[in-house]
């Protein structure tokens, strides 16, 4: 990360959070999911070169903690992502980013016919290899198609 | 067991109790003996989606029990209609009775009413999703005419997209190690996502045609299910499928000598009534293990 900065287009930032590793491409599903209000500043780099990943996107927020409804969103879209915490000019904090066993509350399953888009209840999906299974309508369904 | 919910829930050894079990009932309702295992209880039946054969044999199964039933089959005479949550019905049938079959044409709607429910539920058929006791009859079913599962060529022929039945059948199917043979015509096809997955799980040979020739040359069951118009958001998708495929006397002749023909029924017109006399058409019988395997169910699931 240190030594990359250099090269990078983009400033430090003074407080906030980075969100480095995300899989190339997912950058900026990143930042939609981080809802950046008036008093955030933020950016978003695309395919930064990484020794260990190849491409990767980043995304840094000026003056924002992440809550853990956040990041459990940002861990389905890119696992493997690291968080790192930024104040006063240096990483205070440095957090991987796991894929959770299972996600609740925080999906809409996409399955129109599924009883949870019809009742007032918690979403919630089991992570299995090929994807995030509804644990209502047992149905399967890729990252991209629930976030 | 605490709830029957998916067949995703069960272990072999579950499936096993409770074939062993549904041929111990079979056994006591032929020689005429009277249970009264379930005196006191009562079984609520919601059916939020109509339904003739597993209703009734939730209601017989219990009465043989020496059980009581309640229930609907018609939700609009209910408070459902003024708008009532599901989890609000369940939170007040629940205290009514010992034990809860729910079908509903919502997925997921059963595991709902689970997590909300003191008492054990029964998915009686959730939307596209799951029928897990009719799969476990039909289980049954297969065993008692066909003596076993093991190896055999079962083949599922219809609308294996929509149908619920087929999704519970499939992975029960596999768990016994038949062999199947998965026929259906272009678009109605199961999802590639249960195919892998039951393919990775049991690890056995799945074959999939569009051919209906192809597919029932080898099989030792044919499964047939109806087009479930009622799944389809345009109708007119559904009329141009009405005739994709129909089994007939002149197709069979291309079968299996002992070839079993089952069906869940209702039929539309995938079954040519020339067939009901065949040696093949066992699809009136069966019926009758419904009541046995729903006994064994409660019976497994009330102890
Ligand atoms: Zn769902």
């Amino acid at each position: 990360m240190r030594m990359e900065e250099d090269k990078l287009l983009v400033r430090k930032i003074k407080n906030g959070s980075v969100i480095d590793h995300i899989k190339a491409g997912n950058g900026l599903k990143v930042l939609d999911i981080l809802k950046i209000t008036p008093d955030n500043t933020a950016v978003v780099m695309l395919n930064v070169q990484s020794k260990r990943f190849g491409k990767k996107d980043i995304v840094k927020i000026e003056n924002k903690e992440l809550n853990n409804f956040e990041i459990n969103k940002i861990a389905i879209l890119a696992p493997n992502a690291t968080l790192n915490i930024i104040k006063d000019w240096k990483v205070v904090d440095k957090k991987k980013i796991m894929m959770p066993k299972i996600v609740e509350g925080i999906l809409k399953c996409p399955n129109s016919n599924c009883i949870t888009n019809y009742e007032p209840v918690k979403t919630r999906f089991c992570v299995e290899e090929r994807g995030l299974r509804c644990w209502y309508c047992e149905r399967i369904f890729r990252v991209n198609e629930v976030i | 067991m605490d709830d029957l919910i998916s067949i995703r829930d069960l272990k072999r050894e579950d499936v096993e109790l409770i074939l062993n079990t549904a041929d111990e009932m079979e056994i006591a309702l032929r020689s005429g003996k009277i249970n009264t295992e379930m005196r006191g209880r009562v079984l609520a039946n919601l059916f939020f989606e109509p339904s003739t054969r597993t209703r009734f044999s939730f209601e017989t199964a219990m009465l043989k029990l020496g059980g009581s039933v309640i229930g609907f089959d018609d939700p609009k005479i209910t408070s459902i209609e003024k708008g009532e949550t599901l989890s609000d019905t369940i939170k007040t049938v629940e205290k009514y009775c010992d034990l809860i079959v729910i079908r509903h044409p919502k997925e997921g709607a059963p595991r709902l009413a689970a997590s909300v429910s003191s008492k054990p539920v029964i998915n009686a058929g959730d939307g596209s999703n799951q029928h897990p006791t009719q799969a476990l009859l039909d289980l049954y079913a297969i065993k008692k005419l066909k003596g076993k599962i093991k190896n055999l060529n079962i083949a599922l022929l219809g609308d294996l997209r929509h149908a619920r039945v087929m999704k519970s059948l499939i992975y029960c199917l596999a768990m016994f190690d038949a062999n199947l043979i998965l026929i259906s015509p272009m678009g109605l096809e199961i999802e590639k996502e249960m195919v892998q997955e039951v393919k990775e799980k049991f690890n056995n040979e799945i074959f999939q045609t569009n051919d209906i020739y192809a597919g029932l040359r080898m099989a030792d069951v044919l499964y047939v299910c109806r087009l479930q118009k009622e799944r389809f958001s345009d109708p007119y998708e559904a009329k141009k499928l009405e005739n994709a495929y129909k089994v007939t006397p002149d197709l069979l002749k291309q079968a299996k000598d002992d070839l079993i023909i089952l069906h869940s029924l209702p039929r539309l017109g995938e079954l040519d009534r020339r067939i009901d006399d065949t040696k093949h058409a066992k699809y009136f019988d069966q019926i009758q293990f419904g009541v046995p395997v729903r006994m064994a169910i409660i019976h497994q699931m009330m102890r």
